[in-house]
């Protein structure tokens, strides 16, 4: 309901109280279309109003203070119109994931959301699923890919899925298989560019040393992980090492011209192995140039 | 010479609103409608024959009236239309199935239409965020209406194989919602407490009832056929439906919403069947885009704007909120303007 507003007679000279009571009003109006689900949400479940005002921000903290991720190459991330994310995943929880889609919302001119393909268990877990459907992530399967990239969303894939967050720390930086490929036939079919993007410091903040398979069967989870804190200190276990990022996006792999390589297999793997290729030699790169890891 | 379209399930709320609608067509010279039951409100301008669909009489009037178009609206969603489960499923199946056999024997049937629902595609967390029409189901429905819609999708198909001279279209509806229809989805959410599953929400599609009827309609006079899903634009998530009904939520553990489903099944105040309480955890949405390009029909209310008049018919809305709200809005804006 609009109701009439009231208007201050001088708009120029905004005094602190007047802004403090903008402000209050902007939490009010916040707050209305919330509790009157006065809002949209995208075919996905994706719903910006949240992920702008309540799901990215707790992030921040850890993204800018802890983390103190460094940003490369986001002039190569297309200011609009679809295009692929393929970065390395690292870390035992799937943190990476989430820095990247902090990086390309605050540190891109064009403020992108990033629209990730997420697991199974992901979408098959309790609060988890109502999350990432909410934070705009799909379950990486091909017609949702497609989709998305044909409609000109920015997407993010991890091809490396479990294998890659939960390989023990003494492999850290080597890329694990990157699946079937199907990220490149999507981005083939979409006519979208490939962009390879290495992720720089996620290994050292959970440092995997074991597994505990038992107990991994009985959560049905892939696996449950032992760390130098996690689980021998409990819940400040759980706190991730603050080692220092670097996220750095990488020349884009242009498709437009590959459109109907989607249907040969042998295309799509070797351009499957060129970016992975190039993640592997920036990861190495950006290792010798990072002066400390904390 | 006009059409002569016979319409089952006519004595029940959508059936008689196609019957009205291809009453007002210039194009269709008689309607004949069947149903087990008389309908509440007589059928003007149309013939109405009581019988049931499931013994052999309805190939009879399929000849005396000279039918050539069969609009099958028949298949009932909740056991309490039909007074029980095995009844229900009777009357799905077995009626379905006598009806395209006396189809089959029929010299003038030549288009049949089918109003089936996206149900048949099932819910659960494997789903692709659309689905299309050649999509198959990631988790099969296993009880209540999906199922039956399967199968009867599954003998229409056989029929379709048998008499490839009659066209067949077969329309996967969303959830029919609007001011006056009846559905399990309109009981759930007029509940004074609406039980919601605890981790998940939902994401809903709906089509108003008028506009389930004009695509049901546009079937029988396009040249297209086919499968086709119908549904409005867009996707309502179930928390944010439940906000704007300004009632109360429960969250509970999916296990237990079927228990207390079963629970208040005597009162008839709602069916928690297990399809039911799947899609109310995962959701389903369907790309209607093949509708659009083939069929010519695209829904003329969103699936958020048929909720709303469904609200606006049951006078429910979030407005004890709003109330609150405004009063906290006024507030701030006069003691702004006090120290202005």
């Amino acid at each position: 309901m609009p109701d009439a507003r009231i208007i201050p007679l001088d708009p120029s000279a905004p005094r602190p109280r007047q802004e403090s009571a903008d402000k209050e009003e902007g939490f009010l109006d916040f707050l209305r279309r919330r509790l009157t689900g006065d809002y949209t949400v995208d075919d996905f479940g994706f719903d910006p109003d949240l992920t702008d005002h309540v799901l990215l921000p707790p992030l921040r903290p850890l993204y800018e203070r802890w983390f103190r991720v460094e940003v490369r190459g986001a002039e190569q991330v297309p200011s609009q119109g679809g295009a692929l994310i393929v970065a390395n995943h690292s870390g035992t929880i799937a943190l990476d994931a989430l820095m990247t889609q902090i990086a390309l919302h605050d540190h891109h001119p064009a403020q992108r959301h990033l629209r990730m393909l997420g697991a199974d268990l992901v979408f098959q877990t309790p609060f988890l699923s109502a999350l990432a459907r909410k934070a705009g992530h799909t379950l990486a399967c091909m017609p949702d890919a497609e989709r998305l990239l044909s409609s000109g969303e920015l997407v993010g894939v991890w091809p490396e899925g479990f294998k890659g967050i939960g390989k023990p720390f003494s492999e850290r930086y080597k890329l694990q298989r990157f699946g079937r490929g199907g990220f490149v036939s999507a981005a083939l079919r979409a006519r979208v560019p490939i962009i390879p993007t290495a992720i720089v410091g996620a290994e050292e903040t959970y440092p995997k040393l074991g597994n505990i398979a038992p107990l991994a069967r009985l959560l049905g989870l892939p696996y449950f992980p032992m760390t130098p804190t996690f689980p021998w200190l409990g819940p400040l276990g759980m706190i991730p090492l603050p080692s220092r990022w670097i996220i750095e996006f990488g020349e884009p792999v242009h498709t437009e011209d590959l459109a109907e390589e989607a249907e040969d297999p042998m295309a799509v793997l070797e351009l499957t192995d060129t970016v992975r290729e190039r993640i592997q030699q920036s990861l190495y790169r950006l290792l010798v140039q990072r002066e400390s890891t904390f | 010479m006009g059409r002569v379209v016979l319409v089952t399930g006519a004595a029940r709320h959508l059936g008689g609103l196609m019957v009205r609608s291809l009453v007002r067509d210039p194009a269709v010279d008689r309607v004949v409608g069947v149903d087990v039951v008389p309908p509440r409100r007589p059928l003007l301008g149309a013939e109405f024959v009581r019988a049931d669909i499931r013994n052999p009489v309805i190939g009879r009037v399929l000849n005396s009236a000279g039918v050539d178009t069969v609009v099958h609206m028949g298949v009932i969603a909740t056991p309490q239309q039909a007074g029980g489960r095995t009844a229900m499923k009777d009357i799905n199946v077995i009626g379905t199935m006598q009806l395209l056999a006396a189809c089959q024997k029929s010299e003038s049937v030549s288009r049949l239409v089918v109003k089936s629902t996206s149900s048949v595609y099932g819910a659960g967390p494997r789903d692709p965020a659309l689905f299309t029409e050649g999509m198959s189901p990631k988790h099969p429905p296993t009880s209540g209406w999906a199922k039956d819609s399967v199968e009867v999708e599954g003998y229409v198909r056989g029929f379709a194989r048998r008499r490839p001279d009659v066209e067949v279209s077969i329309l996967r509806l969303a959830n029919v919602i609007g001011p006056r229809v009846e559905t399990a989805m309109t009981a759930y959410f007029t509940l004074p407490v609406i039980p919601t599953v605890l981790g998940f929400d939902a994401r809903l599609q709906f089509v108003h009832e008028d506009d389930s009827i004009a695509a049901l309609h546009r079937a029988v006079t396009a040249p297209a056929t086919g499968v086709f899903n119908i549904a409005g634009d867009g996707v309502l998530a179930l928390s944010q439906a439940v906000r704007r009904t300004g009632r109360p939520t429960l969250s509970v553990p999916g296990a237990l919403l079927g228990v207390v489903g079963r629970a208040l099944a005597p009162t008839r105040l709602v069916d928690f069947t297990s399809e039911q309480v799947r899609f109310l955890t995962y959701g389903r949405a369907i790309d209607t885009s093949r509708a659009q390009r083939e069929l010519g029909f695209s829904a003329k209310r969103s699936t958020s704007a048929a909720f709303d008049e469904f609200l606006a018919g049951h006078d429910l809305g979030p407005g004890f909120v709003s109330g609150i709200l405004d009063g906290a809005t006024r507030l701030i804006a006069t003691r702004g303007a006090a120290h202005a």
